[in-house]
């Protein structure tokens, strides 16, 4: 074990006149500083691996060049989500309706359910997601909603642009928004 | 004959080689920390639940901060003497080659990148700079820098990384991705802060489950 030799120089005797004085033990008690590393140690741990910042992958559909070549998706399939200012969403499925009867409001914390509910009822293959982003929305949003995407598996969404019908829609329902309070719907 | 009697031991127990441990895995701690270098541009970045490390070589990074303001960043000087110089026989830009490999990062005009490199390092500060002008889409300049930096890592990999401000709004956030459509650059990752996975949803019952996340 660790420890010192305090009898300076291996015995030599003292004279039998010579007083002894008295021998004080050099040990201390570590327990305290042991106590105090390890803190310190998980303190380091939790901070190192909490500050690496992660990436998440977006991969980009190629533009298509005419129309018809893009991808079909079958109608009872899509879900169309609308992100609006104060992290609003909207959402529609299928088409929209010309006066916009299947237009409904959300957040952040509801759309989950919406989606999985959608998921549920939709045969797999035919579901596709479609995210439209309104020029009011924030890059959070965005991280927002495609995180949600990988939170409820699944695997087909696309980035769109909105459409100038769908920016006003959603342009208009966010003054109604803030207007009637928050959380109407 | 007597029984042997046992000698009294002592419950103390040596610390000292406890301690020693435990103060050597402190040091190592905190001399493998590596501190966030203090950054030119502010950016809060969004939380998600992906779980993969950010790359940190051969990156281009794109920074998007709060007010829409667009920067790059490059780390090889190759590379980046070689946009240098693309760009500047491309629109006779005069840019100082040895200054453009200097700067951490570029958020100028390109009217106004010579002044931009002729600024002292350390007055270069995001929220003073005007940043790369992206929001005209006749004139999107992320497309001309994008294509120098396409052509100079032609061949080898990029790590292209959108880092965004929470509060930076989407457009900014598409003409950059219009400018990453414009030059074929079709994978990108975006930089967020780690998150747990919300429990009892399907990615968590997935997680639990032992499957392997695709990325």
């Amino acid at each position: 074990m660790a420890e010192m030799d305090t009898s300076s120089g291996g015995g030599h005797k003292k004279g039998p006149g010579v007083k002894k004085g008295k021998k004080l033990s050099t040990r201390v008690d570590l327990t305290p500083m042991v106590d105090l590393g390890f803190l310190l140690i998980t303190f380091f741990i939790f901070t190192t691996t909490m500050s690496q910042p992660t990436a998440m992958k977006l991969f980009l559909p190629k533009d298509a060049e005419n129309p018809e070549d893009q991808n079909k998706a079958k109608e009872s399939g899509v879900i169309t989500l609308l992100l609006g200012k104060d992290n609003n969403v909207f959402y529609y499925e299928g088409q929209l309706a010309p006066d916009g009867s299947n237009f409904k409001s959300s957040n952040f914390k509801e759309i989950r359910t919406v989606l999985l509910e959608k998921k549920a009822r939709t045969n797999e293959k035919d579901l596709v997601v479609v995210l439209k982003p309104s020029s009011e929305s924030t890059y959070r949003n965005v991280v927002d909603i495609l995180d949600e995407m990988t939170i409820n598996v699944l695997k087909r969404y696309a980035l769109v642009d909105i459409s100038p019908v769908e920016e006003q829609l959603v342009k208009l329902s966010d003054a109604a928004g803030a207007a009637g309070g928050a959380g109407s719907n | 004959m007597g029984r042997a009697k046992l000698p009294r031991k002592s419950t103390n127990i040596d610390m000292t080689a406890m301690c020693d441990v435990a103060f050597l895995l402190l040091s190592f701690f905190i001399l493998t920390t590596k501190f966030k270098p203090a950054e030119a541009i502010a950016v809060t970045t969004p939380n998600s639940v992906a779980a993969k490390v950010a790359p940190d070589k051969d990156i281009v990074m794109i920074t998007i901060d709060k007010d829409g303001k667009v920067f790059i960043t490059m780390d090889e000087e190759q590379k980046k003497e070689a946009v240098c110089n693309a760009l500047n026989s491309q629109l006779n830009l005069n840019m100082n080659v040895a200054a453009f490999k200097k700067a951490g990062f570029f958020g100028a005009p390109f009217g106004q990148m010579a002044s931009f490199l002729a600024l002292a390092e350390d007055q270069r500060k995001g929220d003073k700079l005007p940043g790369i002008p992206v929001l005209d889409s006749t004139d999107n300049q992320m497309v001309t820098w994008m294509r120098a930096i396409t052509d100079a890592y032609l061949g080898s990999k990029i790590n292209l990384l959108v880092k965004g401000d929470n509060a930076a709004k989407y457009p900014a956030f598409k003409a950059v991705i219009d400018a990453f459509k414009k030059t074929d650059q079709l994978k990108f990752q975006m930089i967020t802060n780690p998150e747990s996975v919300p429990t009892g949803t399907e990615l968590w019952k997935k997680t639990m489950a032992g499957e392997k996340r695709e990325e």
